[in-house]
């Protein structure tokens, strides 16, 4: 799950993370009130949950109250579009300001897991303000790297490697110290997946600012964090996919044309794959998981045809734990209840394939039927 | 011959009275494994279809000689599982149950070090020696006896390999599904370690995903020590960067773990890489064509 930069920030601070004076702003009127009150220059930052906002002009940095009021005007309910959001975009609903700062030095600051190591890694970089993924590509030297002991924690000779390494002042390592074990706490207490402070900046005075912040968060540690649920904002995510989560369904929605609905992830990446080899291009990526029921399958395929591109249907489904009988009665029931207009094809496999194929049959209703996966791939292209 | 599990494997069931766990551990029975006992925490005592239920994993040990586990409890209960069967010593682990944190793993990796069991899973189908003992939720009678090793991050399209083994007369020795989450107890490396040793093994499917580098360090181990033919598949050919495809491991991030990447270093390193999943079993078949002539 992702938050916006305000909500990392309000995380950041209850663990003593420094971070500029301001405000969200829902509307040009707030965003005024709340630069007069900051005084002189403030930044107006959109608040999105993609990245690379500044490319795509979404920070301004605003002179006097007007300007902001101005700046919130042209940014709160225009569609931005930045490196990560793809090109239709994303809504901006509220800007963030804030304060300006003296800034002397900018630098790169983050925790992720490493899969190979199994454990949580510290990064920090001297190049602050360009995406991490950019220093690693163009000077891999450049990021200091420090490996978390599991059971033991962070440790302030690991912290003081860094911040050396950042090449900060005997004065300000220890703030910066400080800072690293507050962000590892946050991530720890949080189940965090990812934390990045970037730009971390070191003002004129010496101190220590999270200048951006950024926090995503394990789906699967959730149940033991509702103050992080509440932070979820459903306006940021795809309307059909907040209906998939609720059923328990996983569903992207990509670009094409042919609706897929697989059982479990592997196989549904595998059927995406084959649609583009025969020739196709995939609508969506939906698994109806491992154990799925009858109701589970109708609102799998009611969800499928909330796509309005659709041009045909492909069901393949690998019975193990999920019966085919049981998957057939749903698509069959969602037909009927639902009344398809695009071709359906079906290719069932596994537990009761027999019975499965014969409810399809018994229906009445104009399924083309599949033996295996390419010759599924091929009867759903051409029936585009 | 198989790999880690075999007719004289003892399962027990962590997790037995619940509505998975009770189902699963049936159908491992049905297909002829040993489940010799469960352990429900508050349930010591009773029988769950005939099978003893026990308080601890301890207790399942010393009284029935379990040294498998299967675990099918929820998600929030399933580190703390682990450990209690690591704890016990039991030597092989393995955890069905999908949706564990991260950061759990993250404990239960650092907590196994140095311990005597090995871990599969957790969000994995389990594993399977056809004919001989089944520890997990694949459907049993899609497999074949036979000497074709399996390791895969999926479970369905495991199902679909094998299924394409099957149907062409080729047979499995051992099939593993060691998960599709960031950390998982066992990767690629320690099952082809396993197969090279195992002498009824003479060939290995490998089937990966996009995320992560797991499939590019198999392949230089491949190359630099594994001597039976590997024919491998990738998942997420065509997935868009930056989404979680329902498995949290699933996912291209940080310029890492592209299929083209993973394909490339796989057949850099010799394995017969198929770009249709498909073709899985047809490779195989070319695969023991070419042994024979």
């Amino acid at each position: 799950m992702k938050i916006h930069e305000y909500q990392a920030k309000q995380i950041l601070t209850q663990y003593g993370v420094k971070v500029p004076e301001g405000k969200v702003a829902n509307n040009p009127p707030e965003a005024f009130e709340i630069a007069k009150k900051l005084g002189g220059t403030v930044a107006v930052k959109a608040q999105i949950h993609a990245g690379g906002r500044g490319k795509g002009g979404g920070i301004k940095i605003a002179k006097n109250p007007e300007e902001a009021k101005e700046i919130a005007g042209k940014l709160i309910g225009s569609k931005l579009v930045t490196p990560q959001t793809g090109d239709e975009g994303k809504v901006v609903q509220r800007v963030l300001i804030e304060e300006g700062l003296n800034i002397q030095r900018e630098f790169y600051l983050g925790i992720v897991i490493d899969r190979s190591q199994q454990k949580l890694v510290f990064m920090a970089s001297r190049e602050g303000g360009v995406e991490i993924e950019e220093v690693a590509r163009t000077s891999p030297d450049l990021i200091l790297k420090e490996t978390i002991q599991p059971g033991i924690g962070w440790q302030s000779f690991q912290a003081r490697k860094i911040a050396f390494g950042l090449g900060l002042n005997a004065k300000t390592v220890g703030k910066a110290s400080r800072l690293m074990s507050a962000l590892y706490r946050a991530f720890e207490e949080t189940d965090a997946s990812m934390v990045e402070v970037n730009p971390l900046v070191l003002t004129e005075e010496g101190e220590l600012y999270a200048l951006d912040a950024k926090m995503s968060f394990d789906d699967n540690a959730l149940d033991r964090h509702p103050e992080i649920v509440e932070m979820r904002d459903l306006s940021e995510e795809d309307p059909t996919e907040i209906e998939a989560s609720r059923h328990r369904l996983s569903y992207i929605k990509l670009d094409g044309d042919v609706g897929c609905m697989v059982n479990g992830a592997g196989l549904a990446m595998a059927t995406m794959d084959i649609i583009k080899m025969a020739g196709g291009s995939p609508a969506n990526f939906l698994d109806v998981g491992g154990g799925a029921n009858l109701e589970q399958v109708k609102n799998a395929f009611r969800i499928l045809l909330l796509d309005e591109n659709l041009k045909a249907v492909l069901i393949n489904i690998f019975g193990g734990i999920v019966r085919c009988d049981v998957v057939a009665e749903g698509v069959v029931q969602a037909v009927k209840e639902e009344g398809v207009k695009v071709p359906v094809v079906v290719r069932l496999e596994g537990t009761n394939v027999e019975k499965g194929r014969e409810i399809l049959k018994d229906s009445g209703l104009d399924f083309l039927v599949a033996t295996d996966m390419a010759d599924a791939a091929h009867k759903v292209v051409q029936a585009v | 011959m198989a790999i880690w599990i075999d007719e004289n494997t003892k399962v027990v069931v962590q997790g037995i009275t619940g509505r998975e766990g009770s189902f699963h551990a049936a159908q491992c029975r049905q297909y002829g494994t040993q489940v010799v006992a469960g352990v429900t925490p508050g349930k010591g005592g009773m029988k769950q279809d005939g099978v003893p239920v026990f308080d601890t994993v301890q207790e399942a040990v010393e009284k029935e000689g379990a040294n498998a586990s299967m675990i099918l409890v929820p998600a929030p209960f399933a580190a703390d599982a682990i450990m209690e069967a690591v704890d016990a010593e039991i030597p092989l682990v393995i955890c069905i149950t999908e949706g564990v944190p991260v950061l759990d793993m993250v404990r239960v990796t650092h907590f196994m070090r140095g311990s005597k069991s090995r871990l599969i899973g957790p969000n994995c189908p389990g594993l399977i020696s056809p004919g001989k003992c089944k520890i997990g939720i694949m459907p049993g009678p899609i497999h074949k006896e036979g000497s074709v090793g399996c390791i895969s991050r999926s479970g369905t399209l495991t199902y679909e390999a094998v299924q394409q083994l099957s149907s062409r007369d080729i047979g499995q020795s051992t099939c593993i599904g060691i998960g599709g989450d960031p950390i998982v107890g066992t990767g690629f490396i320690d099952a082809l370690t396993a197969f090279q040793e195992d002498p009824a093994t003479e060939a290995v499917v490998m089937i990966g995903e996009i995320g992560g580098t797991a499939e590019e360090e198999a392949a230089e181990y491949i190359k630099a020590h594994f001597k039976k033919p590997v024919v491998g598949f990738i998942a997420g050919q065509t997935a868009p960067p930056g989404r979680r495809m329902g498995h949290a491991g699933a996912i291209i991030s940080q310029g890492q773990g592209t299929a083209a990447e993973k394909i490339e270093k796989m057949r850099q390193c010799g394995i017969h890489v198929v770009e249709s999943p498909a073709e899985i079993g047809s490779a195989m078949q070319d695969v023991f064509a070419q042994k024979s002539a």
